[in-house]
């Protein structure tokens, strides 16, 4: 059965300060209500003013996703009461936006394809509020206007995506797209929202409210998926509705509010004048956007489609790949996709907190064959340990002299390999019948005989050679 | 024509209290102001001027905010900084 | 404690202050109670916003306190703006100092009635359809709307943004003038602001000015004495040489329909913020928020606030926008396009400010025929222009208003011609 999902994408943009009035955007250590205004309280007789900042970085994004940048641009009030509404509006674009009919490119689940996006507009966020009292049934609120007012970015897409997979990689691709504009901060409380439309093919269409991370939208839809094939399994209706998504428990439930025939009463703000905006977008440039660089890593650095894709996927990855690609830049993909990665979301470090220079000693030791691959990743694990305690980060040198974790030339463990041969007649007579499994047998007895510290490719040569006869030659 | 149940979803939709004794006296008055209005009707299509102002915005700058106090002063209920209100669930 | 004030023209008196230096300096001024002033109660005439101080200064309290002005008090009005009596208000009626059983006109009727009563010099006011011109006409002074964008609107708190002004009112063309150009100083917070500050003299030579005549405002619905006293305004203008043209407004007629779906419209949006959170009249706390939203509202509004919400609401809602709203902002283009073709042959526009004279407390108990009272104001607000109201003879005892409109941004014609005729009644003729 076919899926059709849409998304709405709300995310902060990184200004310095709101989108319609001087208070810093930057609250994350500072107390409730200390980044307001009039403005952004709503005090009577406060009016707006439209950050310029704001509007570029949202041309910036339109651009950036093929829209058409409209030929003039209005904010209006979208009406509705909420403590957290400090205004009774949110100031909005409605009928004109600033951008429309664009598209972003996704790895689909069968190939590459095209998801229309239908348009780009400004808003503002409201504050936040905290329910106290507990339990279902809170006793009352508590309002925090820090966040009202703070610029958002709404990205509305077609109903183009057949499967949560497609989704998440769609979020992931604009993600690093916003971050490569440097227009997003990931890092902030809240940077990205989600709600999204989702149906089965020739059933209702059911809106999912209030995702707030992008492991979120893959569960919440892939939760709504399973709950509306067993409906129609069960030969039951689908609901036209909106559900909210409990992230804490992955399902989502029906809001059973008023909300469905919500009348918002837009019109234009009479506050603000309109934007006539089109004739700047060709002087906006663009930086190297996330599919160039990932064709670029591939001819520059000659690393494979996958891990160009991982390391382009993260504007800082992609920074810190060509920071360390020089000393190899096969290596460094493999180390970094394949083993850093892990290492880093296993710890919760983020990537700017690797330490560069020791990793970069790491990947030379690694490339000079002065430790083996096992010995690799122990160095790291105790280098981002050490990140992780807060705590001074060794040298790779100096960690592989502290543990002897130095890789020792294959012959020095001759006497072991002899030993070894010595003590499996068996095997060795297997191995000469041609069972291949034998050596991997006696190499596995031999690592453990040099606990790790030779390259089995290395070890399994000499014992080859060692029961053929041929001592001599290694 | 506007109903007294008209008056009502009205009240609704504008979120505002009105009390039953106040219904037919509200239902008179709309009847008779929308009738009114109904001279728009008549308003013959006109080319909307297109307004010459545009692009009025402030740079990105940062005004010092008000303090938490001087913010929450006016407010009927605070706790710790933060504002009550009544509860949404 | 404070001065006495027999008309209730004021909700706040304020502490003496000593004079500053400037243009102003030791006047003596009144503000509208919906313009924010810095540690001084603003209620809008309204209960919702009991207890509110407002953090911050407006920006024309900020300029008039810059030139040495002494803020007296904050005045009565009809509640947010919303009526032309000053009977709309929580705080009681003001009463017309010239005549006690009638009212000051509206909203600004505290302001008028506390210049009109030598209690101060100067005051500010506020013209979303006449709100200004209207009470200096039945009080018989001088108010001044001017053009939008002229003034800023920063504090001023909002009740139909897209229509309304605050302006200078005044016994004297010359004082009007004075306060308008310490007013219309740019402030780059008010996005709808232009930067023209307004700097002249009043200069009474009018010679040549052509002056337009619309049927309209002389027709149906106009009292005939008020219609003939500013007929014999206009002859005196004429003895100073300007020419006067007959003319027509076609607009007029779905004008008021225009005005008053706009300004509810805008009303319904910005009086939304009114909850009892943050400022003003507390939530019942223990109830839902729906339901205490919803008290506070009924609460705390006026009957006339709450009629006009409910309206605006019904006007935006979806199925009545196109009806309504849309048509509205139509109508308003076809009012401009009046304007615009009148002043292709004319500098001016007169007319009467008001239909009638000041009516009697009370009078005006039905909404709908006190709407359609401000039928000759409202068109200035809907095209932007600027608009004064000077006083003319009176009719039985009580003050009228000759109503002069100009082109955007030529309050200088205007006030030029309003000065021109009060030196003519000045002479003693
Ligand atoms: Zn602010």
């Amino acid at each position: 059965m076919g899926v059709i999902i849409g998304l709405e994408i709300h995310t902060q943009l990184s200004t310095a300060s709101k989108l319609f009035c001087g208070c810093s955007t930057d609250y994350r250590n500072d107390g409730p209500n200390t980044h307001v205004c009039p403005v952004c309280m709503g005090l009577p007789g406060s009016l707006p003013r439209i950050n310029r900042k704001a509007v570029e970085y949202a041309l910036k994004v339109a651009k950036a996703l093929h829209c058409e940048v409209c030929e003039e641009a209005e904010f209006a009030r979208k009406n509705y009461f909420y403590p957290d509404l400090p205004k009774g509006f949110q100031i909005t674009m409605y009928d004109r936006p600033l951008g429309v009919n664009g598209y972003i490119e996704i790895e689909g689940d069968d190939e590459e394809k095209q998801i229309r996006i239908t348009r780009v507009h400004l808003e503002e966020d409201p504050g936040r509020l905290v329910h106290m009292g507990g339990g279902d049934r809170p006793r009352y609120s508590l309002v925090d206007y820090n966040r009202s007012g703070i610029p958002l970015l709404e990205i509305v897409t077609e109903p183009d995506l057949r499967s949560p997979q497609e989704a998440r990689r769609l979020l992931n691709i604009l993600r690093a797209t916003l971050e490569y504009l440097r227009v997003f901060d990931g890092d902030r409380e809240g940077s990205l929202r989600v709600d999204a439309n989702i149906s089965m093919e020739g059933y209702s269409r059911v809106e999912i409210k209030n995702i707030s991370s992008y492991k979120g939208v893959e569960k919440a839809l892939t939760f709504e998926i399973t709950r509306q094939k067993s409906l129609i399994r069960r030969n039951q209706t689908i609901d036209r509705e909106t559900r909210h998504f409990m992230e804490a428990r992955g399902i989502t439930t029906s809001s059973r509010s008023k909300e469905m025939e919500q009348d918002y009463r837009y019109f234009p703000e009479p506050d603000l004048r309109p934007l006539r905006v089109r004739d700047w977008v060709e002087y906006i440039p663009l930086p190297e956007l996330p599919s160039a660089r990932k064709d670029r890593f591939m001819i520059q650095y000659g690393i494979s489609l996958n891990h160009a894709r991982t390391l382009t996927g993260d504007l800082r990855l992609a920074d810190l790949y060509e920071k360390v690609a020089r000393v190899d830049p096969v290596l460094t993909a493999t180390w970094i996709a394949d083993t850093l990665l892990g290492e880093l979301y296993y710890r919760d470090i983020g990537i700017g907190d690797v330490p560069i220079s020791q990793f970069i000693e790491l990947l030379e030791l690694l490339k000079k064959g002065s430790i083996t691959g096992k010995g690799g990743v122990d160095v790291l694990r105790i280098l981002l340990d050490e990140v992780a305690g807060k705590k001074p980060v060794e040298y790779p040198s100096a960690i592989v002299e502290r543990l002897n974790l130095g890789k020792t030339a294959g012959n020095e463990f001759l006497h072991l390999a002899k030993e070894v041969i010595a003590n499996n007649p068996t095997a060795i007579e297997d191995y000469r019948k041609g069972k291949k499994g034998a050596l991997n047998f006696l190499v596995g007895q031999l690592m453990k005989k040099t606990k790790g510290r030779a390259d089995p490719r290395e070890l399994g040569a000499i014992l080859e050679a060692l029961i053929a006869g041929k001592e001599t030659e290694v | 024509m506007i109903t007294r149940l008209d008056v009502q979803h009205i009240a609704e939709l504008a979120d505002i209290g009105i009390a039953s004794e106040e219904l037919d006296e509200f239902t008179h008055q709309f009847n008779e102001i929308l009738d009114y209005f109904d001279l728009l009707d008549q308003v013959p299509e006109q080319e909307c001027q297109r307004i010459p102002e545009c692009n009025i915005w402030r740079e990105d700058e940062i005004i010092p905010a008000l303090s938490q106090e001087e913010i929450t002063r006016n407010a009927p209920g605070t706790e710790g900084g933060f504002i009550r209100a009544p509860r949404v669930m | 404690m404070g001065f006495p004030d027999p008309y209730n023209a004021f909700i706040t008196q304020c502490e003496p202050e000593k004079k500053g230096e400037g243009r102003l300096s030791g006047y003596t001024i009144a503000i509208k109670d919906n313009i924010s002033t810095r540690g001084i109660p603003t209620t809008c005439g309204s209960r919702i916003l009991e207890g509110y101080i407002p953090p911050y200064n407006a920006f024309a309290v900020d300029r008039v306190l810059a030139e040495g002005a002494i803020i007296v008090g904050k005045t009565n009005m009809d509640e947010f703006g919303m009526g032309n009596t000053t009977e709309n208000s929580a705080y009681g009626p003001t009463l017309n100092p010239v005549d006690t059983s009638r009212v000051p006109g509206g909203s600004s009727g505290g302001s008028g009635a506390a210049v009109a009563a030598g209690m101060v010099r100067l005051a500010l006011g506020t013209d979303t359809g006449g709100s200004i011109r209207c009470p200096a006409a039945f009080c018989g002074i001088v108010g001044l709307k001017p053009t939008y964008g002229r003034v800023s609107r920063y504090g001023l708190i909002a009740y139909a943004n897209s229509l309304e002004q605050i302006g200078p009112m005044a016994r004297s063309v010359e004082d009007v003038a004075l306060l308008l150009n310490v007013i219309s100083a740019y402030d780059s917070r008010d996005s709808t602001a232009v930067p023209k500050p307004y700097d002249h003299a009043p200069d009474p030579n009018i010679q040549g000015v052509r002056i337009g005549l619309p049927e309209e405002f002389f027709g149906e619905g106009v009292d005939h004495r008020v219609a003939a006293t500013v007929y014999r305004a206009v002859e005196r203008l004429e003895e100073q040489g300007a020419e006067t043209v007959p003319c027509s407004m076609p607009s007029m007629q779905y004008a008021l329909s225009a005005y008053y779906t706009t300004c509810m419209s805008e009303a319904s949006s910005n009086l939304g913020r009114y909850d009892g959170v943050r400022y003003g009249l507390a939530d019942d706390f223990r109830k839902h928020w729906h339901q205490a939203f919803q008290e506070v509202r009924q609460k705390g509004f006026g009957k006339e606030v709450r009629r006009r919400v409910m309206l605006g609401t019904f006007a935006l809602s979806s199925g009545y926008y196109g009806k309504y709203y849309l048509k509205a902002q139509t109508a308003r283009e076809n009012v401009r396009a009046d304007f615009a073709r009148l002043f292709t042959m004319v500098d001016l526009i007169a007319g009467p400010t008001m239909p009638t004279v000041a009516f009697r407390l009370g009078e005006k108990s039905d909404p709908l025929s006190s709407y359609l009272a401000d039928i000759l104001t409202v068109p200035a607000n809907l095209a932007g222009v600027p608009a004064i109201s000077v006083p003319c003879e009176n009719v039985h005892g009580l003050p009228t208003g000759l109503q002069l409109i100009g082109r955007y941004y030529d309050e200088e014609r205007v006030i030029d011609a309003a000065y021109a005729y009060e030196q003519t009644t000045k002479k003693g003729g």
